[in-house]
Parts: C-alpha cells; structure tokens; sequence
C-alpha cells in the first residue's frame, strides 16, 4: 500500500473488505516510522507493542462486522493530549516524566472507536512557538525540506500526517498552531469552533483560545477526526450544549457562495508569490461559481497585539500549576518558595518563561487597565468585525478567505532568536482563536524557495458553528488544485 | 509606556529564578514585546467593555465518587508524598 496517498476513507474501505488487517496497516506504519522518523522526528514516543494490540483488537471488531469510521485507523496523538498511563509532556522537561492519571475525553472517544494510537507528536513547549523549535527535546523537520520548520506548534502532527507517519493526528490551536503546520507541510487541519470538541484532558496554554482539532491529508479525513471527537462534554465547562443543532442549522448553509477577502489586511508582509497563489485558488473558486468579494475587518489588524497579551496573561495563569508539588519536576530546595523558583527555572524553557514573564506584567495592577483589559475589549471589536462581516442580514459573506500564513516553511533558526519575529508568523491565525470561529487551512499549491517546492496553505474562516461551510469550500479548494 | 521594566522584580511575582546572563537578555526583549502589542493604544476608544456571558457550569453538590477511588492515581504522580498526603516543605519558617 502506498501510505503517501492513502486516505482513511481508502484505508476504512480496504479493511472492512479484508484487502489488509489493522494490524498489517499498524505495521506498515511502524516500519515507515522506524526508518523515516530519525530525520523527521515528528514523534517524541512510538507505542509500537500497544499499537499493534489495538490494531488486533480493531481486527476483532473489524470481523464481527462492527466497525466505526475509526476502527483500526493508526493516529499520531500530540503531546498535550492525556492517554492514561501515557506520558504527557507538552515537550516540556518539567513533564518529562509525567504519566497521565486519565484519558482526555478525545483520547476515550477515539478508544470506544477502536482506533490504533501509533505515538505521541513533537511540539513547541506547552503550545507556545510557531516552529517547533521550542521542544525540549530538539526540532522536528519539514518533510518537504529537512533544514526548514514543519511550522508550530502541532509541528510534530502536521509533519507525521505530511510524511506518511501517520494517517491521520490530533492537534491543539490556540493561535493557529494545527493550520499553519499543516499548511508548511502541505496538509489540511481545521481549527473547530471554540468549544465544538471537548478539551477535558488537555494540557491548557491560553484557555479562551485552545482548541483540539484534527490534521489530516484531505478535507474529508480532517472532517472524519472531527466528526468523531467533537461533541457536548459536561467535563468541559467550555464545551458547546447546542453544538449538535448548530449543526444541523448549517448543514443548510451548504451551498455556500459568497467569500469575502481583507485585502488590505493580507498585504502586510505576505510573500508575493505566496499571495498570488492565494490569488490563483481565489480565481479557481469563481470559476467554480463562487462570488468573491472584498469584506472589511478594521479592527483585525489588531489582532497580533491583543493576542500576544492574552495568551501570555493566560499562560501564566495556567502554568502557574506547575510548582514541584503535585506532579512532574521537582528540585528540591531548603524551602517551599525556593522549591517552586527552582523547579520552574529549570523546567520551563526560554519562550514559556518569556511568556510567564509577559503575562506577569500585563496582569498586574498598575498595567492590567492599559494591557490586559483594554486587549479584552478590543478582542470584542475584532469579534463584532466578523459578526458583521458574517451577518446574513447586512449582504454577509458565508466565508472569509486568507492565506494561512504570509510565507512558506521558513529555516530552522532562521526566528528563533527574534521573538517578535516569530510572533508574526501567526499574524492570519490568531484573529480565528480571539473570535472563536471555525477555520481550516487546505494545500493550495507550491512555491519555490533554494530549488524545493515549499505548500502553501489556503485558510476559510465561518461563522461560529460553521465547519460544514469550511468543509464544502474546502473540498472546492482540493478540486481546484488538483 | 513601557520604557522601565523591572524583569527581576516581574520573575519573583512569577516564582522564577532567573540567571544574571537569562535577565540581560529579557530586559531588553520584553520591552520590545510590550512596545509592540502597546500598539492596541491606537484601537478605537469606544471598545467595548468585555461582560461574559455568566453561566453556572458546576454540577449539583451531590452524588460525590467514593471517597478513595482516584486517590492512589493521583498520589503516584506525587515527587514527594506521605502515606495518602503530599509531603511539602514548611510553608511558614521563622528566619534564621
């Protein structure tokens, strides 16, 4: 079987009809790990013995006639996901040896579905990074070019998916860490609607912003993750009750026509070719009948700035909790508040104590009014722009188009001494996450950088409840670069 | 705004111990990532006041799991523990 072309839709087909075992299709995945993964380094652990038990256990399912969509399917899960009994990192050496007391309720979704766990994805330390680089335990390669980044910061999902390591992964994104690896690797990921899948169980970056998504080689593989793991969870108190009937209200919006384009927002430092190939994707749409027009986002060019607040206010909230004394690193010390100074320094690397740190300072009094609360109050405004950009009722638009980051697969080390540079590679990400809209990034073609073929990525944004729009435009936008 | 900022006095609220070398090179990172995300100062002055939606997402104060039952999972994630407790050191000290 050739795993670069294989699809869960082929792989469910060929093994309901008994052309392969889950177990033969688990194996040809290890093998493939085995012998690539030593470049790529997408995975951080490989469970080979329990994915193999899985994949027999999906057999058995398989035989009885019993199989789900996922039966047997092998998936790369990232680091900051529990599996029960699992190490859970979040590349972060002050989980280094941290097992997980419980499964993440996606983690049990996808067991009660028998599909086959393969391992656990490289990431930038605690979701915080654009490239990967910022795991503790070293980079993981673009398939496409091993000296550039797989992008971050579910650049270990992105990069399995991407080199046949793995059919499908799950990923997180709190500023566009599922889209942007997948469009540098040339795969789709989709950011569902904030609260649209459940995220008990999940190791927490910046709670108003993470989302567990799913990364996959088509639009309809992506979907079938999604399909599978989204839902009510009464253990996620952010969890979406009526996601369910949003959808069956939007499964009426199928036949999307209408895509609105920020023009002026997309020409800040995008690539020329970058932003013609967007171009060409937009112009392949029309053919196909959409109607493609200009939409008007003033306040989103803010976007970078508020988020680089939010998230570090609510980074170091959420990491606060880890201090030595109930799980994970602990350095002993003479007294508790060395314990906890200690423990966090040589835990935690350089960007997640950069973020502490920010997020420290935009949090206290005196600066809270100026920073913190006043990005809350713009992030409403960037809000009421897509409201009204999307408002039926106001000649909306049923999507919004960008690229989904303004360059390809950029050098290893080429950012990682410039914060502020790297932060910019989030710039046409982040407005999704601060809005809690749904967003996908689908390959949309190459460009040339040194003689390789770099992917670019096209991104469409929807209304809250909206996957099914993305989906539709999605597979148009596979269709037309085909 | 953000000309003066006192990164050792931010690691200390934060529960950070940071080198001389690390400090010398935040002092000058984080006040160019706060000049930067300062540009939010130019966003419109009528901007909303964030109100969340309020909404009870606890459940009902009945029907606890038995007592025990996640108490060995839990406990073995520990770096230090003490029969069924987590074992700290002493929160309160007198100066010696």
């Amino acid at each position: 079987m050739d795993l670069s072309k294989l699809t869960i839709a082929e792989a469910r087909r060929a093994l309901d009809a008994g052309e392969y075992s889950a177990l033969e299709l688990t194996n040809t995945y290890l093998d493939v790990i085995a012998k690539k993964d030593g470049e790529i380094h997408a995975y951080l652990e490989v469970w080979a013995d329990s994915a193999r038990e899985e994949a027999k256990a999906a057999d058995a399912v398989i035989a009885r006639g019993e199989s789900k969509p996922l039966t047997g399917i092998p998936l790369a899960i990232k680091d900051n996901i529990l599996i029960e009994g699992r190490i859970a990192s979040a590349a972060s050496k002050i989980l280094e040896n941290y097992r997980a007391s419980y499964d993440a309720t996606v983690v049990e979704k996808l067991k009660d579905h028998g599909a086959v766990f393969l391992g656990r994805t490289n990431m930038d330390e605690f979701a915080l990074g654009a490239s990967t680089e910022n795991s503790a335990f070293g980079p993981t390669k673009n398939p496409h070019d091993t000296s550039r980044v797989p992008g971050g910061t579910s650049g270990g999902s992105a990069a399995a998916v991407a080199a046949g390591l793995a059919l499908g992964a799950l990923g997180s994104d709190t500023g566009g860490s599922i889209r942007q690896p997948s469009a540098f690797c040339g795969v789709v990921g989709l950011k569902p609607t904030y609260g649209a899948v459940s995220r008990f169980g999940l190791i927490a970056a910046a709670s108003s912003l993470d989302q567990i998504g799913s990364i996959g080689k088509t639009v309809a593989d992506a979907r079938a993750i999604f399909d599978e793991i989204r839902g009510y969870d009464k253990n996620d108190s952010t969890s979406l009750t009526d996601a369910s009937e949003q959808r069956t209200v939007n499964s009426k919006q199928r036949h999307s026509r209408t895509i609105g384009v920020p023009r002026t927002f997309l020409k800040e430092g995008t690539d020329p070719d970058v932003l013609e190939r967007f171009q060409q994707t937009l112009d392949a749409l029309k053919t196909a009948g959409y109607e493609i027009k200009d939409v008007e986002l003033p306040n989103v060019p803010y976007s970078l700035a508020v988020y680089y607040i939010i998230n570090p206010a609510e980074v170091s909230t959420n990491l606060a909790r880890f201090d030595g004394i109930r799980y994970g690193l602990s350095v002993p010390a003479d007294d508790i508040q060395s314990v906890y100074a200690k423990t966090r320094a040589q835990g935690f690397g350089p960007e997640t104590r950069r973020r502490i740190l920010v997020g420290t300072f935009v949090l206290s009094a005196g600066y809270a009014d100026a920073y913190y609360r006043k990005a809350r109050s713009v992030r409403e405004l960037i809000r009421g722009d897509f409201v009204r950009a999307f408002d039926p009722s106001a000649d909306g638009v049923d999507a919004i188009a960008t690229p989904t980051s303004p360059t390809p697969a950029f050098k290893i080390g080429e950012k990682s001494s410039d914060p502020l540079a790297m932060y910019a590679a989030d710039i046409f990400t982040v407005p999704v996450n601060l809005a809690g809209v749904p967003a996908i990034s689908v390959p949309s073609g190459t460009v040339a950088r040194e003689g390789k073929n770099l992917p670019v990525g096209f991104q469409i944004f929807a209304p809250h409840g909206g996957e099914e729009v993305l989906f539709s435009i999605g597979e148009d936008v596979e269709k037309s670069a085909s | 705004m953000s000309d003066k900022v006192d990164v050792a006095a931010l690691a200390k609220l934060a529960r950070l111990e940071v080198s001389g070398e690390e400090l010398a090179k935040l002092e000058k990172e984080i006040p160019d990532i706060l000049a930067f995300v300062a540009t939010i100062q130019k966003a419109a002055a009528e901007a909303p006041k964030h109100e969340p939606a309020l909404q009870n997402v606890m459940r009902a104060d009945e029907n606890p799991h038995e007592s025990g039952v996640h108490t060995e999972k839990l406990l073995s994630a520990a770096p230090t523990r003490e029969g069924d407790r987590i074992a700290v050191k002493q929160v309160i000290s007198r100066k010696k």
